[in-house]
């Protein structure tokens, strides 16, 4: 055997594995998302593949205990209101443990929800595998999803807009302007940001 | 001259109660960027509303104690700015005696790509720099006993 072959050949596929390891998981702007079924607040289940007869969703990971989600209640709530007739409906799905954050349990997110008169499905993530498929990181994290032929495509990550403090006093509305330009068949002007949120309260392993 | 007399006064005032010094991000960046420091930076971002950051302080205060020789640690609170005072009385509440800052920046996307690109934006988060080696290391969660001076040791 040649070892001085093997080494460098060794050591490009230990880099490439590296490199993959450290990669972030979940989804980037432009790739196709798989189908998920979880349970709503109102005890029914809702799966992506409902919203087929729209143009996309604004799904919105999101909870009931983070001060920022909170801030972004009314926001979320403009948001359903200004685009669920446009065929862009906010879906939230909760993914935070009850174990970890227990006011995120599914009985307190039904009362949340009727408190704040949700016109959109609230969706426990028990398992925390649609938050894991997605690479979600903190609440409010949203991921903008355009119809593509019967599948759905990423075509925005990130915030909501660029001041968490006061909507009025945001002057980049991230996720009105991704999907408005989605509706006007235009390319989305910021497709990725970030901003500063609650970790996701992940089960402990 | 009457300033001069009165700095020692403002001085002992300002370590008698600890206040939070509230400043912008580029006050941060140089702060991150500076290589002359001799100790090593350990920089928390948290905020009084986190509930995971409030719980990991005590590690954050104690590793202080221990290693005020060779380790200066600065809490980065991203309380909005109109609640420092909130702020104020909660460093006072819970006797904290580390660095505390109040980072007055409302649009994320301007700077959390520059403390650190991997960074989605979560709190707790920590970034760990041995400023003579530039070396950092960066966590985007809560640590639990005994993390920091793995991170840390690794820097050395």
């Amino acid at each position: 055997m040649n070892l001085k072959k093997i080494k460098p050949a060794m050591l490009l596929i230990l880099s490439v594995v590296v490199l993959l390891a450290a990669r972030p998981m979940g989804y980037n702007v432009g790739d196709t998302v798989a189908d998920f079924k979880l349970k709503n607040v109102d005890g029914k289940s809702v799966s992506l593949s409902d919203y087929k007869t729209g143009k996309g969703v604004i799904l919105i990971f999101d909870c009931n205990t983070c001060p920022v989600s909170k801030g972004y209640n009314e926001r979320i709530l403009a948001l359903d209101q200004k685009f669920a007739s446009k065929g862009f409906p906010v879906v939230a799905v909760n993914p935070n443990s009850p174990e970890v954050s227990p006011g995120d349990g599914f009985d307190e997110m039904v009362s949340y929800a009727k408190k704040k008169k949700y016109t959109f499905a609230y969706l426990a993530d028990e398992n925390q595998e649609v938050a894991t498929a997605f690479g979600a990181s903190n609440t409010p994290h949203v991921f903008v999803l355009k119809k593509d032929g019967d599948k759905f495509k990423v075509a925005y990550i990130g915030a909501i807009d660029n001041n968490s403090r006061d909507g009025s006093a945001a002057d980049k509305k991230y996720v009105e302007d991704a999907v408005n330009a989605l509706i006007e068949g235009k390319e989305i002007p910021v497709a990725k940001t970030k901003a500063i949120g609650c970790t996701i309260k992940w089960k402990n392993s | 001259m009457k300033f001069l007399t009165l700095l020692p006064i403002i001085l002992l005032a300002s370590l008698a109660s600890a206040q939070t010094t509230i400043v912008k991000f580029d006050h941060l960046e140089k702060l991150l960027a500076d290589r002359t420091r001799d100790k090593i930076q350990i920089v928390n971002f948290w905020a009084t509303w986190c509930a995971p950051c409030v719980k990991e302080l005590p590690i954050f205060e104690q590793y202080q104690q221990a290693n005020a020789g060779n380790a200066h640690v600065i809490l980065i609170s991203l309380d909005y700015a109109d609640k420092v005072d909130k702020v104020n009385a909660f460093v006072k509440k819970k006797n904290l005696k580390c660095e505390v800052l109040l980072l007055d920046e409302t649009d994320g996307n301007s700077w959390i790509d520059k403390v650190e690109p991997s960074w989605g934006g979560a709190i707790p988060a920590t970034i760990i720099i041995n400023p003579k080696t530039g070396r950092r290391k960066f966590v985007e969660k809560e640590l639990k006993e005994g993390d920091l001076e793995l991170l840390v040791n690794e820097l050395l």
